[in-house]
């Protein structure tokens, strides 16, 4: 067991070390200056310019950079802004914010998605089953622009359930909206993923097992069918956790959520590169950190998965 | 020997009513007749079990031989009423268990008495077993659920159980899963799940297919054993004459849905009367006639779904005339007692013995 | 005499072997499957494919998803059959927002534009962009899935980790820093930064695939015959290995459309004077509470291309797994 977390943990360094590298440089590659793009139009001595790249380590070749940005990350430092903020400070606000939204996402998925799914994976075949593939088909196909203004209009501003924008009405009420939608393509997944695995589960022969022990159909389904089901379920909610985080530009920018998606576009569009730089390398954590969990939890489910 | 243990047999609490009668054998145990099951494919009908028939007593065992699709395993599961329906239909029938017709029993009734007056073992343990659960856990739920004990004392039953079928060290191992048990094992826990309530009929489903040939004979060891000491009438689903041979009190030979033979086991080893069980049995190396040649059936069973006219075995039987694809043969009498047969020339084959 | 003994064992016996593997599967759980089984002898012979068509040409959402695939590739492929307009020509800025009706059937844009034109012109870059990043994925990912699939070890480790770092970064954000430093944003530059960052998902499958068919019998026969290790991947685990691939990569066509109108509508995929159902859906983004026929008519084409690809994508699984039928 302790064996395969160390393992794990080895194999994520190097997975991690490419995606900050690769994040970096790509960062690195944004064209224009921008020391320049800091200072605006006003031309700058020399010698400041000079300062300010020798400060920023700018100067150095990339790997050189990349290896003294990773010795900050050590120590918990993701460095500073061009205009001398702390990248941590940045972020920090801007942390709870998508850490909400994502939160309230992969709660619709776990919920709906699973009850939608186990619904139609008792009905296979009938209209409760075409209702939910159809359906899902449809939310999967729609872009998640598309639904969120609709989200907008309908439930927000013609029914006036929850509000529309921003964060005033804090957790839960002004994450609905925005957590439904930024939640909607997962929830989909999720609930086909329950309903073919519950649906192939239920011809396994321990169910017909069950059934011959005199077992009631609710305890063959929700005590033996289930647990075996979800498995894979549970892979994809623990992945999708981590690219709920990411993902959340989209939602943000529609409803309008100060959150970490709107803080490195826009970051991006400003050069900014260590908040993106930043913003990515936390994600890639969470995200590397999220699946060794989901790995472990996958063996607390089934028993047959052995860590060696 | 075999008294003392059907009185001891009779004191345990479990077992009541049914075992007073012990001696009375009357009123069979099980009564199948005429059972008919249908399955809607793709919107065909596919006859998959037609007029079956058997009896079976106490402490007996009836063998149901057959090829894969021949419906032995559907005629058992709907015997069970395990069946999934849809797609499957018993479309007619009775099955009697001492007496009372099971079909048409409120679907609670069923539930109450399956498992635990009438249960089952599976071919495959290994899939068969719920795989994410404990073989404790499975074993105990059957008297959670069927005897309202609490989880500690059915931990201990499930222990008892497990020594019962000779698992060794059966308390350290209650909280291992399946996939942790040798084949062999695994079947036996199979068969102590199957036995936990000590039922009046056990039907074996091909009990040991999936194991090797040397553990073959250790679980039909075992479960004659257990069926002499609970005298339970047994039900042995195989397509294996080897593994009939030893047990079975008497045989029904089923061939594309329909029962084609049915004798006393010795009987029909000594004097099949169907072409297809002479097939059968002259297509498998035996001690008693060696150097005799084995002789393979030639063709392969019918597709259910669009069975040949006439008598289905006929495209692939030695004797067929033309006869034989106009008009189905009706099962029966043949020779001696409890011996009958479909074919329009049972006495022909019956007198020429086994080759 | 090696060409005369590893003939016959070519495609056609090992895809049988492979539809049939699942029907013995399928046999063992439970009565549902024993009868589709039963059914299943009508077919038996047929290779996989030949079933797979067989099913499919049964089921109405094939036809119809191919129908509305057909349509869009129509326009995509020659959209003067459905308008008499080029790009962006004859906007009138003073016949800005019109509803639909009257001249113009899908209304004017922003711009005074046609907007049936202007979404018949849409059809191009986004279909090319979605068949081209799929093939090109799909390319790497048979390539270089099966190697890591059949040689295992380090090249196996290598590529595995090579992939987590891909899988691992998040889609627009990824795809938002390296269009922002990409100096172009036409159609190639999307094509390039979507393939690499949507090569992963079709990698991993196609890899454990192979690994499922590397031991096959077949397989083990071939090499005793002494079958090349190309020849081998070539003639007798791809063919057996490819199917689920090709199901991902239909639906990930859809994905790749969604994903590139995503960042068309974040302003850093495609640029005017493109056109595409994406860009058509930024700009409406002001206007839309007033204008919805703005939003209404990209969107509907947009999800209805993607539907139908996520649909044929669903359809030909099905097909091809006759546990699910």
């Amino acid at each position: 067991m302790w064996r395969y977390v160390a393992r794990r943990v080895l194999q994520a360094v190097p997975v991690f070390l490419g995606t900050t590298f690769l994040i970096y440089a790509m960062v690195f590659a944004l064209p224009g200056d921008p020391i320049q793009a800091l200072a605006g139009e006003k031309p700058l001595a020399p010698s400041v310019v000079h300062a300010l790249r020798e400060r920023y380590n700018l100067n150095d070749p990339l790997l050189v950079q990349y290896a003294k940005y990773l010795g900050g990350l050590f120590r918990g430092d993701l460095g500073e802004t061009f205009d001398g903020q702390n990248v941590s400070d940045v972020l920090a606000g801007r942390w709870a914010v998508t850490a909400q939204l994502a939160l309230t996402a992969w709660l619709f998925e776990l919920v709906i998605g699973i009850a939608l799914g186990v619904w139609a994976g008792l009905r296979r075949g009938r209209l409760a089953d075409t209702l939910v593939l159809g359906g899902t088909t449809l939310v999967i196909a729609v872009p998640v622009f598309v639904l969120g203004y609709t989200a907008q209009i309908v439930l927000g501003l013609n029914l006036g359930l929850f509000p529309t924008a921003g964060t005033d009405d804090g957790w839960p009420m002004s994450y609905v909206l925005p957590g439904l939608v930024l939640g909607s393509l997962g929830l989909s997944y999720v609930a086909r993923l329950t309903r073919t695995s519950l649906a192939e589960n239920l011809r396994a022969d321990y169910v017909r097992t069950a059934r011959a022990k005199g077992l009631t159909k609710a305890r063959v389904v929700g005590r033996h069918t289930l647990r075996n089901s979800l498995i894979p379920v549970v892979t994809y909610l623990g992945v999708d956790f981590g690219s709920l985080m990411g993902g959340a530009i989209v939602t943000e920018g529609i409803f309008n959520l100060p959150g970490i998606g709107q803080q490195v576009f826009q970051s991006i569009q400003l050069k900014e590169g260590p908040v993106v730089v930043g913003a990515v390398t936390l994600l890639v954590l969470i995200f590397l950190l999220v699946n060794l969990l989901v790995d472990l939890l996958y063996g607390l489910l089934d028993p047959r998965i052995r860590y060696d | 020997m075999t008294e003392d243990k059907a009185t001891e047999a009779a004191r345990t609490d479990e077992k009541t009513a049914g075992d007073m009668t012990a001696g009375d054998t009357a009123a069979a145990l099980l009564e199948v007749t005429d059972l008919s099951v249908e399955f809607a494919v793709r919107g065909q009908t596919v006859r998959a079990v037609n007029n079956l028939s058997y009896t079976l007593g106490e402490a007996e065992t009836v063998a149901i031989l057959g090829e894969s699709g021949s419906g032995k395993s559907v005629a058992a599961q709907a015997v069970m009423g395990i069946l999934d329906s849809p797609p499957a239909r018993i479309t007619g029938g009775s099955v009697r268990l001492r007496g009372e017709e099971l079909l048409g029993l409120p679907e609670r009734r069923r539930r109450a008495y399956r498992g635990a007056r009438i249960s089952m073992i599976f071919q495959d343990a290994l899939t068969a077993l719920n795989p994410v659960f404990t073989v404790g856990d499975q074993l105990s739920e059957m008297f959670q659920v069927h005897r309202g004990m609490k989880r500690r004392e059915a931990r201990a039953r499930a222990v008892e159980l497990m020594e019962r079928v000779r698992i060794p060290a059966a308390r350290t191992r209650l909280d291992d899963y399946p996939h942790q048990f040798s084949g062999g094992q695994r079947q036996r826990i199979m068969i102590a799940m199957a036995l936990a309530l000590e039922p009046d009929v056990l039907i074996a489903d091909e009990p040991t297919t999936a194991l090797d040939v040397t553990v073959q004979a250790q679980i039909m060891r075992l479960l004659a054993d257990l069926r002499d000491e609970l005298r339970m009438g047994m039900v042995l689903i195989t397509h294996d004459l080897g593994v009939v041979a030893g047990v079975a009190d008497r045989i029904v030979v089923m061939y594309a849905g329909s029962a084609v033979e049915q004798a006393p086991a010795r009987e029909l080893y000594a004097r099949p009367a169907h072409p297809y069980t002479a097939g059968l049995l002259a297509s498998v190396p035996r001690l008693d006639r060696k150097g005799a040649p084995l002789v393979p059936i030639k063709g392969a069973p019918p597709n259910p779904a669009a069975l040949p006219p006439g008598c289905p075995f006929h495209p692939r039987c030695p004797r067929a005339r033309a006869v034989c694809a106009a008009e189905r043969p009706p099962l029966a009498p043949v020779g001696g007692p409890g011996h009958s047969a479909a074919c329009h020339f049972a006495e022909e084959v019956h007198g020429a013995g086994a080759r | 005499m090696t060409d005369r003994i590893e003939d016959p064992a070519a495609p056609e016996a090992g895809a049988a072997g492979a539809a049939e593997a699942p029907d013995a599967g399928a046999v063992v759980p439970g009565t549902t499957a024993a009868a589709a089984a039963q059914a299943g002898g009508l077919v038996s012979g047929a290779s996989l494919w030949q079933d797979a068509w067989h099913d499919l040409r049964r089921r109405w959402l094939f036809w119809a998803s191919a129908a509305i695939l057909l349509v869009v590739g129509l326009m995509a492929a020659a959209p003067g059959l459905f308008t008499d307009r080029g790009k962006n020509e004859n906007c009138d800025p003073n016949a800005s927002k019109l509803p639909p009706g009257g001249d113009h059937l899908f209304g004017t844009d922003v711009s005074g534009c046609d907007y049936f034109a202007h979404v018949v012109h849409g059809a191009r870059p986004t279909l090319l962009i979605g068949v081209a990043v799929t093939v090109f994925a799909l390319a790497i990912a048979v390539v270089f899935g099966m190697l890591a699939g059949y040689y295992g070890g380090v090249l196996d480790a290598v590529i595995a980790r090579v992939t987590d770092v891909f899988f691992g970064l998040p889609f627009v954000l990824g795809a938002t820093v390296i269009l922002v430093a990409f100096p172009g944003h036409g159609i190639g530059a999307m094509t390039l930064v979507l393939v690499l960052l949507g090569w992963t998902t079709m990698i991993r499958i196609m890899r454990a695939q192979v690994i499922a068919v590397r031991d096959a019998d077949y397989v083990q026969a071939a090499r005793l015959l002494g079958a090349s290790d190309l020849r081998i991947m070539r003639r007798h685990i791809l063919p057996n290995a490819i199917a689920p691939v090709i199901v991902v990569a239909t639906l990930n066509v859809g994905n790749v459309i969604a994903g590139e109108a995503t960042l068309d509508f974040l302003g850093v995929g495609l640029q005017y004077p493109q056109v595409s159902w994406g860009l058509q859906l930024n700009q409406a983004q002001s206007y839309f509470v007033d204008h919805p026929h703005l939003l209404i008519f990209p969107a509907v084409f947009l999800s209805a291309t993607v539907l139908s690809f996520l649909m044929l994508g669903d359809a030909v699984r099905d097909a091809l797994d006759p546990r699910l039928r």
